[in-house]
């Protein structure tokens, strides 16, 4: 499970295959590089401004055309060394305008847009892609509107108000099958963040942090097609309780999950960060797990946008998708999350104090309790859509009844997750996107298994009962 | 003393006991418990220095100067200031409003007009009448699939009802004597409507315009909170995302100095066409 978009090719490393075979995933020289890539969870990119990138990936095609023995190419480079390689390549091919026409790929048939977001930490790449100037670099003008909730940005969409939209993960799933709306075609271009949620209780419960003792408790969770939903019922389910009958669960907004908290209305949410955080730091909650210890790498939130936008608009979809792909991989870095943390803060975009989204952003936060606490994986951002993602959240869907009867898991995965399209992106981007769609993860210790996704879902004993 | 200076007086009296109860219920209650400086840092002033969740009086004075100071301020879409919000709403109040006049009025008086029309269409407005217009919602943003002008749309369709209904009451129940002399002196329908039947009826048709426009103001916030964008509805909704009591309460407070001053303006043309009988 190595970071999709942090590795980059260099055409110019002489030990570096073209094509590349060596490994599983297909993005390390040998097995052990790709292990170790796993072990440190992320590769650091190489080249770090987007020029550099796009010069690469343009020199790398150069390359290829002139040297097309794999042999030829890498004694070449020993013998002359990388840079004299380079300087001799821009001799007699312009590498420059290349890489300028190259990176101006066809204009945008429309370049002033509307992208919709609800006011979380989920949001930071649409959001702060607008005040860092991701969006202006692809050459769009986009004005990022906050909206009140999750049905409301989901009508606007429709409606198109906006042309494009923050969403949470199964939700363009549920509108391209219908579920609680028309059936329209909906995709998934890019995943905004991965992680990034949790479980806070009322601190009056300090003392009770096994959920077996949480039976006859009420839950907020913010929308019924969420994996905040999908997982604080796996969570549940795992402990032995039913989340349909043994709990009570309840769609609330985020903003009023810390305002029933505080009126005892409730005894806990899973909610999005800041939300989480905003209950600790106003002394009303604190946190019991993040979700990513009930599954480290999970999709929350989804950038999304309808079919009909990426027909109509094709240029202008690709530009918006680099435009994310990249502020994305900005705010992957550590180190940029305290910059990032300041430029969303603002009334304009999440309006919230800056010291919760710090500690959301970088991993370090109090947890309610009169810890510090360090997690920097505690929310995290890969931009690429998995397809595997969403079969997994179809099997859930399935599981607690919101899709009866059966479901062709990959075709609906391949038709919303768009992870064909925007690893073509990736790759024209200079990006290293993962050579496959599919792959296996773990939550709470069981394993999914893509390719069978209704033995997954058999195996479960705890389900709703249709 | 004059009843009027009296009547000020306890007014004043009554403002400063509410806001010294205010101000003492809100105030600190010291240090809460110990913790760490590392994780006090982390931590709001709630938390740390147990202050109360409910802002005082001075936090929101002091707030409301701040507003009060540069109302029309822009920092982008979703971040505008008091004036521009109050502005937007006023704005998508007037025009939904507006709409109920044009239809409400000329069908108030067809249907005091005429009993028969009256009979055939009151059981729709029966049915219409009580229907919270924030249950329109959803349906307008489906339908119409525009949440401006659903937002108009359910400001008009909440103001529509008092202004019908008072117009054909008032229509219905001009005094006989006076439309009979209308037709023995031979003057045409349309000029009776205008010239007998309207000043009659006016008063009782600004009182239903009068009530329309207090709930076309109600309703406009709940339907700015609900598809948010621009408007003090907008504004309240977003600070309390904050949980910012203290930029509620200022907005709650213009909201009612806005309606008040709505509602003072059609009462000042209700004493226009009054007249003795």
């Amino acid at each position: 499970m190595g970071r999709s978009m942090s590795t980059f090719d260099d055409p110019f490393d002489a030990d570096r295959e073209l094509t590349r075979s060596a490994c599983v995933c297909g993005r390390h020289r040998s097995t052990a590089e790709h292990e170790h890539a796993e072990r440190v969870l992320r590769c650091e990119p190489v080249a770090v401004s987007e020029e550099q990138r796009y010069e690469g990936v343009v020199a790398s095609a150069v390359m290829r055309a002139v040297f097309p023995q794999d042999a030829a190419r890498r004694a070449f480079l020993k013998s002359v060394g990388a840079s004299t390689a380079l300087a001799a390549l821009s001799q007699f091919f312009p590498l420059k305008s290349a890489t300028e026409a190259f990176a101006d790929a066809g204009p945008p048939e429309k370049k002033d847009l509307k992208v919709g977001f609800i006011p979380i930490t989920c949001a930071t790449p649409i959001i702060m892609a607008a005040p860092l100037g991701f969006y202006a670099r692809q050459g769009l003008n986009v004005e990022v509107v906050k909206t009140a909730g999750w049905a409301v940005i989901r009508d606007k969409t429709i409606n198109k108000e906006y042309d494009a939209a923050h969403m949470l993960a199964p939700m363009p799933i549920a509108i391209s099958l219908g579920l609680g709306a028309n059936a329209i075609p909906f995709t998934v271009p890019a995943i905004e963040n991965i992680n990034g949620q949790g479980i806070t209780l009322a601190i009056k419960h300090k003392d009770k942090r096994d959920p077996k003792d949480w039976k006859g408790m009420k839950f907020a969770i913010p929308f019924d097609y969420s994996m905040h939903n999908y997982l604080l019922r796996y969570y549940l389910a795992e402990h032995g309780l039913d989340p349909d009958t043994d709990v009570q669960l309840r769609s609330v907004p985020p903003p009023e999950m810390v305002a029933n908290l505080r009126a005892d209305n409730i005894d806990g949410f899973l909610a999005p960060d800041n939300i989480c955080q905003r209950a600790i730091y106003d002394g009303v909650g604190f946190l019991h797990i993040l979700s990513k210890e009930i599954w480290d790498g999970h999709p929350c939130c989804s950038f999304a946008a309808s079919r009909e936008f990426i027909t109509t608009a094709p240029n202008s979809f690709a530009a918006l998708t680099r435009a994310i792909v990249d502020a994305t991989g900005h705010a992957a870095k550590a180190e940029n999350r305290k910059q990032i943390a300041e430029a969303i803060a603002p009334a304009n975009y999440i309006n919230a104090p800056v010291t919760v989204l710090e500690q959301v952003l970088t991993g370090t936060y109090a947890d309610g309790l009169g810890g510090v606490k360090t997690d920097a994986r505690r929310v995290d951002f890969d931009p690429f859509p998995w397809q595997s993602f969403a079969v997994w959240m179809l099997t859930q869907m399935k599981r607690w009844g919101q899709i009866k009867g059966d479901v062709d898991y990959k075709a609906v995965a391949e038709q919303v997750y768009l992870a064909t399209d925007t690893r073509k992106v990736m790759a024209e981007m200079g990006l290293t996107p993962p050579a496959t769609s599919y792959k296996s993860f773990a939550v709470m210790g069981k394993t999914f298994d893509p390719e069978k996704p209704d033995d997954y879902l058999a195996g479960f004993k705890i389900r709703k009962s249709s | 003393m004059p009843l009027r200076l009296r009547a000020a007086i306890v007014s004043l009296v009554l403002l400063a006991v509410f806001l010294g109860a205010w101000h003492l219920a809100t105030r600190s209650t010291g240090t809460a418990a110990s913790m760490s400086p590392e994780y006090a840092r982390l931590m709001g002033l709630t938390a740390t220095q147990g202050k109360s969740a409910m802002p005082g009086p001075l936090d929101v004075g002091a707030k409301l100067w701040e507003h009060l100071k540069r109302p029309f301020y822009d920092n982008g879409p979703n971040d505008k200031g008091l004036g521009i919000q109050l502005a937007y709403s006023i704005g998508r109040v007037g025009l939904g409003y507006l709409i109920a006049v044009v239809v409400a009025i000329p069908l108030g008086f067809l249907i005091g007009m005429s009993p028969l029309i009256s009979k055939a269409l009151d059981p729709f407005i029966q049915v219409l009448k009580p229907i919270s217009p924030l249950a329109w919602m959803p349906l307008a943003l489906y339908t119409i699939k525009d949440s401006s002008v659903s937002a108009i749309f359910v400001i008009f369709i909440c103001s529509v009802w008092p202004m019908l209904l008072n117009t054909a009451f008032g229509v219905a129940g001009v005094r006989k004597e006076w439309i009979n002399v209308a037709r023995t002196l031979e003057v045409g329908t349309v000029r009776r409507a205008f010239t007998v039947i309207l000043p009659a009826a006016a008063p009782t048709i600004l009182t239903g315009m009068r009530i329309s426009i207090g709930i076309a103001w109600l309703v406009i916030v709940a339907a700015e909170m609900l598809v948010g964008g621009t408007g003090i509805g907008y504004f309240v909704w977003n600070e309390w995302n904050n949980l910012s009591i203290t930029n509620v309460i200022i907005a709650i407070l213009l909201i009612g100095i806005v309606g008040m001053l709505l509602d003072q303006v059609l009462a000042r043309i209700t004493r226009l066409v009054t007249f003795p009988e």
